[in-house]
């Protein structure tokens, strides 16, 4: 039986009083890749930032590893806090850092690890996405992809759980997406991460491989949800059809 | 009693240490890892690691058959070791490490792709100075390049007045002018009375403190006035202008102008320098007039009557005092609009570039508002007026 790592019941969420989506319910299997899909404004990015806690939800309830992270308090947070990594969409790194200080970080602020360990560890994180040599470059020396990996590095400092990934491959060339989505893949099998990954990106959901559940902005909720491959198929659900096969009517 | 509420730190104190066992052999060094080895619980394996590996040059065999589970972090330590032995050229052995952990420690020992980055050499002093003054040379052509394209622009909007945004322009006027008035009268006020007071003391010695207001009338109307109108424009408005600009370049809207052949000195930089330009005058004379206002409380607080107030400014202005005073206001905003906006236009890459375009921005404009006065008392001297 799998593990139940993130449990997201009947939450409903937006902006000022009025509502993004509704009624929304899934659960994360420990381990897995899970992939929230949809087009532009459906509000994948808002659920993102309600699952890590930037947001709070209008009703219903989130629990991360059998911690309950609505409505929880400053130490609470912390704590469940300490079991995620987030990598935001457009890197979010640190300008006035080093790459290597960058990943450091969080090892300096929440461990008790010498200083030599922490730069050997964030320098072994930096090789792990294959940004090994990279530690003195700042971030606005790296390309667009490079900035992506180093922020999945940062986000991997303090080992966590669960890995969030705000649209990794946005903004890359096909092959540069590519290879980004077949790092998470690899980094998925050989850490035992679970990932759950924001994208609008149709060929990453297909690399990736994981289990994907798509939302709809008129729905307001999920409606499809199951393996990349079946949904392509599975012609009874029209909107989710349509998507995968990029048809518009 | 509240339990004590866990943080990031206790956690990990709390927390079974990994610990490192080491048997020393004839031919080496055995390590037996026990327990969990992770970022919370590996701090002192790393500490004695980095202890024991200072003066170890024998064969290092590690048995991670103890190991329950390792995280990133402490698979990084074995990584550590591996490491210092291809360094050192000492035989490193690692044993019945589990399958994915051995992965993982594989990825971690992978040769970097690329050189590391080797930082510019430090420069001389002469080097500096050499730097310094090419770069100052720069930024003074910089400034006269800008004013000669400004001057461009405002002929070239004269033959074509529809080009001039009068919408921007009058909202500037708002942001220069009406939205700081509140700030000026306040300033002003208590500057003319701060000016009164200070200048009564000295000469009440003498017995003439009524001349307090020819004093405070003259200094403000021809000097002070405008000096601290355009320092407050300065800093509440030309910084504003630097950062407008600033983050426009930064998010590319200023490449967007110039790929739809719109010249930036007439879309971004006419309106804003003819806001501040035509707001400073407007803004010195609400200074002088709170000024005044400020000294006349205190040359009534002192027992004179106001109408002798009034008698003595009136007989010390002349127009001319007052003209001086709004023709330095029109000249000083001019160019704390027009440094606002090169500024702005100058801001280069990376997360503090609109912090350091703002910060230079009021800097060069107090520094020219300075080098404008200066020359100003020395025309007006030499010109008697």
């Amino acid at each position: 039986m799998t593990d139940t790592i993130i449990q997201a019941e009947k939450l409903t969420m937006g902006f000022d009083g009025t509502s993004i989506l509704e009624d929304v319910s899934f659960s994360v299997n420990a381990g897995e890749i899970f992939i929230i899909l949809g087009g532009s404004g459906c509000g994948k990015s808002t659920l993102l930032r309600h699952l890590i806690g930037l947001q709070e939800p209008m009703s219903g309830k989130i629990v991360i590893d059998g911690r309950e992270l609505t409505g929880a308090d400053a130490a609470q947070r912390e704590a469940i806090l300490a079991h995620i990594g987030v990598a935001f969409q457009g890197g979010a790194l640190f300008g006035s850092m080093t790459v290597l200080e960058n990943v450091a970080l969080a090892l300096e602020e929440f461990t008790t690890l010498p200083t030599p360990a922490v730069h050997w560890i964030a320098r072994a994180k930096l090789r792990l996405v294959g940004l090994g040599g990279y530690d003195d470059h700042l971030p606005s020396q790296l390309s667009g992809g490079q900035q992506k990996r180093a922020a999945l590095a940062r986000a991997m400092a303090m080992d966590p759980k669960i890995l969030f990934l705000d649209e990794p491959s946005a903004g890359l060339d096909p092959i540069t997406a590519a290879q980004l989505d077949e790092l998470i893949v690899h980094l998925s099998e050989i850490l035992g991460v679970t990932f759950v990954i924001v994208t609008h990106e149709l060929a990453s959901v297909f690399t990736l491989n994981g289990r994907v559940v798509m939302l709809d902005k008129q729905a307001k909720g999920i409606i499809a949800e199951g393996r990349a491959d079946a949904l392509k198929n599975d012609r009874s659900n029209e909107a989710a059809w349509r998507f995968f096969n990029r048809r518009l009517k | 009693m509240t339990p004590k509420k866990p943080t990031r730190k206790s956690d990990a104190r709390s927390l079974a240490v990994a610990s490192m066992k080491i048997a020393r052999q004839p031919d080496g060094i055995c390590i037996r890892f026990i327990g969990r080895l992770d970022h919370r619980t590996s701090g002192r394996c790393w500490r004695k690691t980095l202890r024991l590996l200072d003066r170890q040059m024998r064969p290092i065999r590690i048995d991670a058959s103890a190991l329950e589970s390792a995280d990133g972090s402490g698979i990084a330590l074995l990584a550590y070791f591996k490491e210092f032995g291809r360094a050192n050229n000492v035989p490193v052995e690692i044993e019945h490490l589990a399958a994915p952990l051995a992965a993982l420690l594989e990825r971690y020992l992978e040769e970097p792709d690329v050189e590391a980055v080797v930082p510019p050499p430090a420069l001389s002093v002469v080097e500096r100075i050499g730097k310094l003054t090419v770069e100052l040379v720069g930024d003074v052509c910089g400034q006269i390049t800008f004013l000669g394209r400004l001057v461009l622009a405002g002929m070239k909007t004269i033959f074509q007045p529809q080009r001039f945004r009068v919408g921007d322009f009058l909202r500037f006027c708002e942001l220069a002018g009406a939205n700081a008035m509140g700030l000026i009268l306040m300033l002003g006020f208590l500057f003319g009375l701060i000016m009164a007071f200070s200048s009564a003391m000295p000469l009440r010695q003498f017995g003439v403190e009524i001349y307090v207001a020819d004093l405070v009338a003259l200094a403000l109307v021809r000097v002070l006035g405008p000096f601290i109108t355009a320092v407050i424009v300065a800093g509440r408005t030309g910084s504003a202008f630097a950062a407008e600009i600033g983050t426009m370049k930064i998010n590319n809207e200023l490449d967007a102008l110039a790929v739809m052949n719109l010249d930036p000195a007439v879309f971004l930089v006419l309106p804003r320098v003819g806001a501040t330009l035509l707001m400073t005058p407007l803004l010195a004379v609400a200074v002088n007039f709170a000024g005044l206002v400020g000294s006349g409380l205190v040359i009534l607080s002192l027992g004179y009557p106001l109408v002798t107030y009034t008698t003595h400014v009136q007989k010390i202005l002349v127009g001319t005092d007052v003209a001086v005073g709004l023709t330095k206001a029109l000249v000083f905003g001019g160019m704390i609009g027009a440094v606002g906006c090169l500024r702005g236009l100058q801001t280069q890459s990376g997360p503090g570039a609109v912090g350091i375009a703002t910060t230079r921005a009021v800097v060069t404009a107090i520094v020219l508002l300075v080098v404008l006065e200066g020359i100003f008392s020395v025309m007006l001297y030499y010109l008697e007026i």
